[in-house]
């Protein structure tokens, strides 16, 4: 019983919707028109609150669970979160996962054509934000019929999704749950953003962005993009465990080829990337999250920013997290006990770094769980209405 | 006291939730399962959070729908303002911390009043033990002294001059059988656990 229930939601098929009214960004530029692609999981009910929003971080998609058909391996990134009696239940929950603006994976981003010149948008796509995001995605919960999110989730740079609709749209989101993420980064997390976009635009094949046209990719600049990116997600300790000083072969080489089993690794996981993900994206992405800094705009304050929330939240970070570390989280969690709103801080000691996030570890889930439980039980409550009064109807419709 | 056991409250914080005022805000310093601040919400519409370390006790605190924040004591009090709350609860918690006179300090700072309790040293079956060459083993310090979470041993005289070292008038003092039944008679003899309601001076 209880294994049927752990299953995964099964297969999925992405949807996609245009939306031809502009969008107007927080660059001052615009987008005449554009698509969303985006999933759906479990069912909307008949007064359509049990909807939730997933986000998603840098290289991931709004394909956050099941798997499609056909395609071996092909399990949503978090699969192991979002199921059938998993912490966000699809037996209750409506759960959408949406495709940024921007991005490679449908959305509308630099791969496609630009209406104005005929052409691929490549580097000229505009530099979308947190908060572009968001706005684009408001617009997609409107074409869905829904009103008010009973919870906006993300980690990451997903969790800055999340607690920016707080901020945007404080009356559509009643939780907002923010995991492994920050308010801001910090010079050092810029600092390694900056070397991953240096390492693409000076691949010769970059082409200033129109690589399209030249039928290359610059590979060479998303691989070392990667590998850089990887070494931040995860811990010390954990590629310590993982691979240790491990040789590739039985020696030393006494070369520059691949020793040690960290090099082979990362060069791997470069690779594979490079083969699937856009140079232009990349980019895009990486300044969305050097850009994010809602108190920015209220000479620095996060408590300011988040004054005007009326969600309730919970915040989760990990130990050995050393990108978004938990004193990020904590900084949230104080800004808006500042502003006595209701929130829940778990610190989870996991030895994964920065991708514990994506990983099984059963405190996590189990806070998780517990959070959307309490959510389920809120939306059987409804809003400004008794449970008594509700009771009664429902007796006198059965009668 | 009906409605407090109802709550799963043990016998001691049933008597202490008598002191919270109704409608109040609350912080609740190792608050365990959330049990006291869920009834002090659910009975006595007072809002507030939690502070706890235990990684066990967070899904419970949020099954309670209670605001708990993962944080050992000291570090949990740095997240809040000055005068946040009216009322500060510190439960059978601060005999286990380093700095106690530190803790003290800032629940003074960021509340207008305090709740304290601790295991009374002076506890008579205490002093027996020690008499007898042995540090004691009850139910109120149920550890052996080599494995106890508890670094502080004091009594409720003890007590009494830290506070007011710190800054904390006591307005209201009594010390509590096993049972949760107050002692009058010779407290710091014969009650198991002392309890305090603090104002700042």
């Amino acid at each position: 019983m209880q294994k049927m229930f752990m299953n995964s939601i099964g297969i999925v098929t992405p949807q996609s919707l245009f939306f031809k009214e502009p969008l107007a960004l927080q660059s001052g530029a615009s987008l005449s028109d554009y698509s969303l692609v985006y999933e759906t999981y479990g069912t909307l009910n008949a007064d359509r609150s049990n909807a939730v929003l997933v986000c998603h971080a840098l290289n991931a998609s709004h394909h956050v669970a099941g798997t499609y058909e056909g395609q071996a391996r092909s399990q949503g990134w978090w699969d192991n979160m979002v199921g059938p009696g998993k912490a966000l239940d699809t037996n209750r929950f409506f759960v959408i996962g949406v495709n940024n603006l921007g991005s490679c994976f449908g959305s509308t981003g630099p791969m496609h054509i630009n209406p104005a010149t005929g052409k691929p948008y490549g580097a000229a796509f505009p530099v979308v934000t947190v908060e572009d995001w968001v706005h684009a995605q408001a617009r997609l919960a409107d074409a869905l019929g829904i009103q008010q999110l009973a919870a906006v989730m993300g980690g990451s740079l997903g969790g800055m999704q999340a607690m920016a609709w707080s901020m945007l749209y404080p009356e559509r989101v009643r939780h907002c749950l923010v995991i492994a993420s920050t308010p801001k980064l910090s010079a050092q997390n810029i600092a390694f953003n900056d070397v991953a976009r240096q390492a693409i635009l000076t691949d010769p094949d970059y082409h200033a962005g129109d690589f399209y046209a030249h039928g290359v990719v610059p590979k060479n600049g998303l691989r070392v993009a990667r590998m850089i990116g990887h070494i931040t997600y995860l811990s010390d300790d954990d590629m310590a465990e993982k691979f240790g000083r491990d040789l590739r072969g039985t020696d030393y080489q006494f070369g520059y080829g691949v020793d040690f089993e960290i090099e082979s690794y990362l060069r791997y996981q470069g690779d594979k990337f490079s083969e699937y993900f856009d140079a232009n994206t990349y980019l895009l992405i990486t300044k969305a999250l050097d850009y994010f800094d809602p108190a920015r705009a209220h000479n620095g304050d996060l408590a300011v920013a988040l004054a005007n929330t009326q969600a309730e939240f919970l915040l989760v970070s990990f130990s050995t997290d050393w990108r978004f570390a938990p004193e990020r989280s904590r900084e949230i969690v104080q800004a808006l006990v500042k502003n006595n709103r209701k929130v829940s801080y778990a610190e989870i000691d996991a030895p994964h770094g920065h991708d514990a996030f994506l990983l099984d570890d059963h405190r996590y889930m189990a806070v998780v769980s517990s959070y959307y439980d309490k959510v389920w039980q809120q939306i059987q409550t409804p809003l400004n209405v008794t449970p008594q009064v509700t009771s009664q109807a429902t007796h006198k419709e059965a009668a | 006291m009906n409605v407090a056991k109802f709550h799963g409250l043990r016998a001691d914080l049933a008597f202490i939730a008598h002191w919270v005022q109704a409608g109040s805000r609350v912080l609740d310093l190792g608050c365990g399962d959330g049990a006291m601040l869920d009834y002090l919400q659910v009975e006595k519409q007072c809002v507030g959070y939690g502070v706890e370390i235990d990684d066990t006790s967070i899904p419970r605190c949020i099954d309670r729908g209670v605001s708990v924040i993962q944080q050992d004591i000291e570090a949990g009090l740095a997240m809040f303002t000055d005068d946040a709350f009216d009322s500060v609860l510190c439960l059978s918690a601060l005999q286990m911390m380093k700095d106690v006179e530190g803790v003290l300090r800032d629940i003074n700072r960021v509340g207008h009043e305090a709740i304290v309790s601790f295991p009374n040293f002076a506890h008579w079956p205490h002093r027996l033990a020690l008499l007898q060459g042995h540090m004691p083993v009850s139910e109120s310090l149920p550890y052996d002294w080599f494995d106890t979470p508890n670094l502080r041993c004091a009594t409720i005289s003890d007590f009494e001059q830290l506070a007011a070292e710190v800054g904390l008038e006591v307005l209201d003092s009594v010390a509590l059988k096993d049972d949760g039944t107050p002692v009058t008679f010779m407290p710091n003899w014969r009650g198991s656990l002392g309890v305090f309601r603090l104002k700042k001076k």
